[in-house]
């Protein structure tokens, strides 16, 4: 079937701000899609909050609206730009669910929308608990037994009937937030309780626990005819019971037999087509482990993030194709862009194994519980491809970044074999690790298993591993014993450990013996056609693939590895923008990374892509083949930096900014002498490496102070530090890991955080704007709220910040990008750090500016001059629109986890509120994180001593609002005192009712608790805080915070300016 | 111990032995599927062929005895990347290897199966050899390579005797009609296989005679009949067309098997006679060649065939494409074929070639690929009941075969 000729104009949903459970994979889903849906000529609307995508550039999409995602934004977004389409299935379940209500409510067809790719009652069939049994049940394909509760007692009631454990889902909910398994009834009513009131429609699947079996996937394609492929199917190592995106995933699957392969596959076709899904679709099933037993777990009819993974496995583009399906092709229409030779309606065949594993924040979130459920927990994930899967795991453990290069890294040995196998029970991030330990103490496959329900065909492959581990450490290393190892994917670091010797003398011999990485193609068709995309993976031993091709100029870009807190989609965003640049001035691109949610590791993004780990040993077997005339690491985070000193070894030349120049900004000494040649401030400090050295600098400077590592993002391991005791504290956790920089100690200055992004040619430095945040120092520059143009400040405080930025951008020679961040205190203005590399608002100040700061930067390094691109040097103009950037944060998945702010970053994702009103800027900042308030204008203050004199300021004005306010006693008490009206409420451990009956009753919009200092967890602020978060309420736990919600809220109007970032 | 891989155009892969011992000389081919490596092995379309699986891991799950799709393995030779050490399913009853060697299979492990089949894409199919001997003198080699047939490979594998397969009586008989089986341990170990859910809804086939001709032919053909009440009754292919018609039988069947159809000449006198009779005929693979042959049309090698579990077919009565098994290397020519004899029913979406014939005034119709599965896809099992709506004179073509 052809085109549909009546779709013209197609608004498309992204998925908002990143959280965990909905990621970069929607970035690349929608920016994929909207690029095949301009490829045919059709209009492009496009909606996200979510600033730091690539799907919102302008010349992604016709119109770009950075936008809350809510109904009445949507809904005033149809009036304005009248589309006859809109796609809902790209945008994850945030815009699946805002596609639904659109149609449920009758305003789709009231303005004559289509619901494009799937329909209404598709969505409503395959995502409604009750609807998708019933479906399944008349098709035959059987679930675990289950029924839909709308109340604690009925969901008692069923669980009586059959039996604990269950397993509990909460309907709409994304990542499966609020489910979980209950063992017994007080574990029951308290999941129960709290997924009723996360589900947007208060239902809880309640349901026969299958944890254990084996969990399969498939990615299934259907279009309006009805014809129905599989691109891939993938296992889950971790049995059901573990959220498929926490797990450990492989594909193809590994220990079925074709005939339980094609028996779910045949399945998964079957419900797609009683679905009449017409797009891509998921489906997951659980398979018990000594039977043809099956279960059908869920379909998401939409893009996900294993679509993301299947697509990045296969080749296979799967939104891509989704979104010419939605125009009206069919499979044996569009061409298969791999092969060009091959057709859509084909399934991809590997001949590779392929594993993903998470990136867990327990690095972030140290006194967070590392169980792994059914509720995601994963910021994000890197994918490895090996023709073994010993080699694929290797690969992708050190793809991790988590300072784990093999199965030794996190060290079990100490335990006993008994230790072991209760050990074993537990069921987390390092499981693997365990297993490994449990191999080499000699517990048995069956054992093992027992324990973990783990297929034994994995436990071999991981015994395999450990035999090499052993046969490294007590044979001679021959060079068909290196061999081996470098087939497994051992790296020359660990085989050194293993050996005794060193990581030079290990590369030399693998040279000497011509052991070196070969590149294979990922071609969806495992070689039957030739295929001409260059997407390529690493093995050892046999032909290589890739070819170095010569004629144009060559660059390296190496991209910013799995998404984690402090390092997210945004260095994605600048790696593909500079790639892209690169690309238009003549470079022939090569890619590095190995995160399967990104853009950038789309096939035709750059001229070549590698899908390796980002380590110097990986990345110097592509430079021996390709041999880049550069590299440029300023785009790809901390990942790609501390790749620079490799590189120079290797003898690529960095482009742009030089290495002693980045590390003139890190290392504390240069900086001081460049902060003295230029004359600028900055707060008194000192470089120790031990707790005692900490608190002497401490002591000198009075505290409280900052205590952070060297080279590191997102300000992890930052914290404030008000005594000798926390120093103690605070060095003790940043010294868990070895330190190859010193530490660093500041004298903590209050005042406004200051940033600015800026380009730099060498002479002459190019500001787009200067970013003010809210909330005063302390808060992590990533946590902060931030607005453009800064709002506070005045002019010649701007101008001695441009100043102090030329100043600086000039002394560290910097060539492309810079990121500065200030302190102003009155008219004084300090320096906080600097970073001559992309930063986290790149994305956001260049769609707010309308400057491409990624394509000037990448300019400038190819040898132009900012006068030379038609820029006039310094700080620019100011646009009249106000753009607040806005935090989000993804507490309530991660139990235990500290939620208030500091100067170590926490946030997962952000969104804009853009308007040419400031206090509006800030709703719909605000509107677009998710705080809608109010529902019951009830709220609770609870403040440490400190804040009591700001929070009658704050409490007065919710009075005012019409609040009802509720305080603990001492903040009730300065609040009556000042005139306050505050009802006195208990503390937990009073007799009840106490805040914490308050905030379980649901009747509180927000908790506003500002944290006394230090990580207790026992502390009441904290239970208080998590309480909040876990039961949905909004906590802030800053004033500053609090203030600008108040003054949005003071500021609220129905009717929203719209503003289209493409015409700015 | 080393093995060698030894190819027609002098390239010499080194790796591991694996199965038997033995030297051997055959057409080297390669089949694409992840999964299915003993439906593969048992398939007799294989005899005279070496196999070369391109995905990397193969026998994960062992040897499950009940998925054979014949008594033994047909391929000369097994030719993969990495054989698993251990097999983990609870159905396996060996490893591969053992099963191998019980068979007198040899093989080669560790090589680059991805060189090898971009070698037999861009050249195509060619002959090689399989050996532990060191000493190999490639002049000696190379002209033994050249000169390998596989021959008149139909007459090895079809049955010595014609046999019955009975019905299945009641739907029960064919396992559950959904995943809800559960797997019992004694039953098992007594020898009580479970049955897989059952793909077939009704017995249409009840009280049908169906005659397959044995050409080598996979199990499940014959159980695809019988699942849906057929009684079938297999010939050995060299079964005079009188026998076969003797018995009265309502529908005939050609199966798939090996080898270069334009060898078959016997059987195609045979399937001659048949094709005269209004008989209807369902046949599939070798079988559609040589009833293609038999009406006068002509077939040619294919450069290195079709052989995996993701072909496209597009069903060109309906314009629905579905995912097909394959295994063949030859192919019906469509340039030269009279449309008042046969015209196209299926094509292959990615290089065009024939995939089905119906034949023109008769109750024929025949197809390059593997509507049985096994391995592979089920999308294509609706041709069984298509077959069976022909065989009951029913004008209703069931054309759609999802459920």
């Amino acid at each position: 079937m052809p085109k549909n000729p009546n779709v013209k104009r197609v608004m498309v949903i992204g998925s908002g701000p990143i959280v965990i459970g909905q990621a970069a994979e929607f970035d690349y889903a929608g920016t994929q899609a909207c690029r095949s849906l301009k490829e045919e000529g059709v209009e492009v609307i496009l909606v996200n909050s979510n600033p730091a995508t690539i799907m919102t550039d302008r010349d992604i999409a016709d119109k770009v609206y950075i936008e809350p995602l809510t109904v009445k934004v949507l809904e005033q977004i149809i009036e304005k730009e009248k589309p006859d389409s809109i796609l809902p299935t790209l945008g994850g379940q945030a815009g699946l669910n805002l596609g639904m209500e659109l149609e449920e409510s009758g305003f789709l067809k009231e303005h004559q929308v289509t619901l494009l790719g799937t329909t209404a009652a598709t969505i409503r069939n395959a995502e409604g608990r009750q609807e998708f049994k019933d479906l399944m049940e008349r098709i035959g394909e059987p679930c675990a037994a289950s029924k839909v509760v709308e109340t604690v007692e009925e969901g008692v009631a069923f669980t009586d009937i059959i039996g604990y454990p269950v397993v509990l889902r909460p309907a709409y909910t994304l990542g499966g937030s609020g489910g979980g398994i209950a063992h017994n009834r007080t574990e029951l009513e308290e999941i129960l309780e709290n997924g009723l009131r996360l589900s947007r429609v208060g239902q809880v699947l309640v349901e026969r626990c299958i944890a254990g079996w084996k969990e399969i996937e498939y990615e299934v394609m259907r279009d309006s005819a009805g014809n129905c492929i599989t691109v891939c199917n993938m296992e889950n190592i971790d049995p059901v019971g573990v959220h498929t995106g926490d797990s450990i995933v492989v594909a193809p699957s590994q220990t079925l037999s074709d005939k339980e392969y094609q028996m779910l596959r045949t399945s998964a076709l079957k419900i797609i087509n009683e679905l009449k899904i017409t797009g891509g679709c998921n489906v997951q099933f659980a398979l018990h482990p000594t039977s043809f037993e099956y279960c059908v777990i869920e379909v998401n009819p939409r893009v996900s993030r294993s679509s993301a993974l299947a697509s990045k496995a296969t080749g296979y583009p799967i939104a891509k194709v989704a979104a010419k399906i939605a125009l009206g092709y069919t499979l044996d229409e569009i061409r298969n862009a791999i092969t060009k030779k091959t057709y859509a309606s084909f399934e991809p065949t590997l001949d590779y194994c392929v594993v993903k594993i998470p990136r867990l924040p327990f690095d972030k979130f140290i006194t967070a519980k590392r169980t792994l459920t059914t509720q995601m927990k994963a910021t994000g994930e890197v994918m490895s491809i090996c023709d073994s899967f010993e080699g694929a795991l290797m690969k992708a453990i050190r793809s991790l970044e988590q300072h784990v290069e093999c199965l030794l890294d996190y060290d079990f040995s100490a335990l006993s074999k008994e230790e072991l196998k209760q050990r074993l029970k537990v069921v987390d991030d390092q499981r693997i690790w365990v297993i490994a330990e449990a191999i080499r103490k000699g517990l048995s496959y069956d054992e093992i298993h027992a324990a973990t329900m783990i297929d034994v065909w994995f436990i071999d492959k991981l015994a395999i591993l450990v035999e090499m581990e052993q046969a490294l450490k007590t044979r001679k290393l021959t060079p068909d014993l290196l061999r081996e190892a470098k087939r497994m994917e051992f790296p020359d670091s660990v085989i050194a450990r293993l050996t005794g010797r060193k990581e030079a003398q290990i590369r030399e011999m693998r040279h000497e013996n011509g052991i070196r990485a070969v590149y294979r193609m990922v071609d969806t068709c495992a070689a039957e056609f030739a295929a001409s995309t260059p997407y390529y993976y690493s093995v050892y031993g046999g032909e290589n693939e890739a070819r170095k091709t010569e004629g144009r100029k060559k660059v390296l870009v190496l991209g910013s590895g799995p998404i984690r807190i402090g390092q997210g989609i945004e260095f994605d965003y600048c790696s593909v923008h500079a790639t892209w640049a690169f690309s238009r001035a003549g470079y022939e691109t090569v890619i590095i990374n190995n995160n399967p949610e990104t853009v950038s590791t789309d096939f035709d993004i750059a001229d070549k892509l590698y899908f390796e780990p980002l380590t110097a040993e990986d990345v110097e077997s592509v430079v021996d083949i390709e041999k880049p005339d550069g590299a440029v690491v300023q785009f790809g985070g901390q990942t790609a930096i501390k790749l620079t000193e490799s590189l120079m070894k290797m003898g690529v030349p960095i482009l742009g900014t030089k290495a002693e120049d980045v590390d003139a900004a890190e290392d504390r000494e240069l900086f001081d002498r460049i902060l003295e040649e230029t004359k600028i401030p900055r707060a008194a400090g000192g470089t120790v490496y031990t707790a005692e050295e900490a608190k002497a600098v401490a002591n000198r400077l009075g505290y409280p102070v900052l205590v952070r590592p060297s080279y590191v993002l997102g300000g992890q391991g930052m914290q404030i530090a008000i005594s000798d005791q926390e120093i103690e504290e605070f060095m003790a956790i940043i010294n868990r890991i070895a330190q190859d920089h010193p530490i660093l100690v500041d004298k903590y200055l209050q005042g406004k955080e200051i940033e600015v992004d800026a380009v730099c040619d060498g002479t002459d430095i190019l500001i787009p704007g200067i970013m003010e945040h809210i909330e005063r120092t302390g808060v992590h520059s990533g946590d902060s709220i931030s607005v453009y143009p800064a709002p506070t400040i005045t002019r010649p405080v701007k101008e001695k910040i441009a100043e102090y930025a030329r100043r600086l951008a000039k002394a560290l020679h910097v060539k492309g990008l810079i990121n500065i961040q200030f302190i102003a205190i009155g008219e004084d203005v300090y320096v906080i750090e600097v970073n001559p590399r992309s930063s986290r608002t790149v994305p956001y100040i260049s769609k707010v500016t309308g400057i491409p700061i990624v394509d000037l930067a990448t300019e400038v390094i190819i040898g132009k001059t900012i006068r030379e691109l038609g820029y006039e040097p310094g700080l620019q103009p100011e646009a009249d629109y106000f753009a607040v950037k806005m935090p989000v944060f993804s507490f309530e998945k991660i139990r235990g986890a500290e939620i208030s702010l500091g100067p170590e970053m926490k946030s997962t994702g952000e969104c804009l509120g853009i308007a040419k009103d400031f206090n509006e800027a800030l709703y719909k900042a605000f509107l677009g994180a998710g705080v809608n308030l109010p529902k019951y204008k009830n709220i609770i203050i609870t403040v440490k001593d400190a804040d009591k004199g700001e929070a009658i300021e704050i409490g007065r004005r919710f009075e005012k609002l019409g609040y009802t306010i509720y305080a603990t006693r001492s903040t009730a008490k300065a609040l009556n005192d000042a005139g306050v009206k505050a009802r006195k409420v208990n503390k937990i451990s009073q007799e009840s009712p106490t805040v914490m009956d308050l905030i379980l009753g649901h009747r509180i919009d927000l908790v506003i608790d500002t944290p006394t200092q230090g990580r207790d967890k026992s502390r009441d602020g904290f239970l208080i805080r998590r309480t909040a978060i876990e039961t949905g309420v909004n906590c802030i736990t800053a004033l500053d915070t609090a203030n600008a919600l108040l003054t949005s809220l003071e500021n609220a109007s129905s009717k929203l300016t719209l503003v289209d970032i493409a015409q700015l | 111990m080393k093995a060698f891989l030894i190819l027609e155009d002098g390239t010499v892969f080194e790796g591991t032995h694996i199965g038997a011992v033995r030297e051997i000389i055959s057409e080297i081919v390669f089949n694409t599927s992840m999964a299915g490596y003993l439906e593969v092995l048992t398939d007799p379309s294989y005899a005279g062929q070496a196999v070369c699986m391109t995905y990397p891991l193969i026998g994960n799950y062992g040897i499950c005895r009940d998925d054979m799709e014949s008594e033994r393995p047909w391929p000369d030779g097994f030719i993969v990347r990495e054989l698993s050490r251990i097999p983990s399913n609870f159905r396996s009853d060996i490893t591969i290897q053992q099963f191998l060697e019980e068979n007198g299979v040899p093989g080669i492990a560790g090589i680059d199966t991805r060189a090898l089949t971009r070698i037999l894409r861009e050249k195509g199919t060619m002959n090689g050899m399989i050996t532990t001997d060191e000493n190999y003198d490639l002049d000696a080699v190379l002209p033994r390579l050249r000169a390998y047939t596989t021959g008149k490979v139909v007459e090895k594998v079809t049955c010595r005797e014609k046999y019955r397969i009975e019905p299945v009586a009641s739907l029960e008989q064919n396992g559950p009609l959904s995943g809800a089986a559960r797997f019992d341990r004694e039953a098992y170990e007594r020898g009580e296989r479970e049955s897989r859910p059952a793909l077939v809804k009704e017995l249409n086939g009840k009280g049908l005679k169906v005659a397959l001709l044995d050409l080598g032919a996979k199990k499940n053909i014959a159980r695809s009949l019988a699942e849906r009440g057929c009684e079938v009754t297999v010939y050995p292919a060299l079964t005079k067309a009188e026998e076969i018609l003797a018995d009265g039988p309502d529908g005939i069947m050609l199966s798939n098997g090996p080898g270069d159809p334009k060898e078959c000449t016997s059987v195609i006198e045979e399937i001659r006679k048949l094709y005269e009779t209004d008989i209807p005929i369902f046949a599939i693979c070798l079988g559609h060649q040589l009833m293609a042959l038999a009406a006068g049309a002509d077939t040619h090698k294919m450069k290195y065939g079709h052989r995996g579990g993701n072909h496209p077919v597009k069903d060109l009565a309906t314009g629905r494409v579905y995912i097909s098994s394959q295994n063949h290397g030859y192919v019906v020519d469509t340039d030269r074929l009279d449309p008042a004899v046969a015209v196209p029913a299926f094509v292959n979406v990615n290089d065009g070639t024939n995939e089905g014939l119906s034949y023109t005034g008769k109750n024929i119709f025949t197809v390059q690929f593997h509507p049985e599965s096994c391995p592979g896809p089920q999308d294509s099992r609706y041709l069984f009941d298509r077959f069976i709506h022909m065989m009951r004179r029913e004008t209703s073509s069931c054309a759609e075969g999802r459920d």
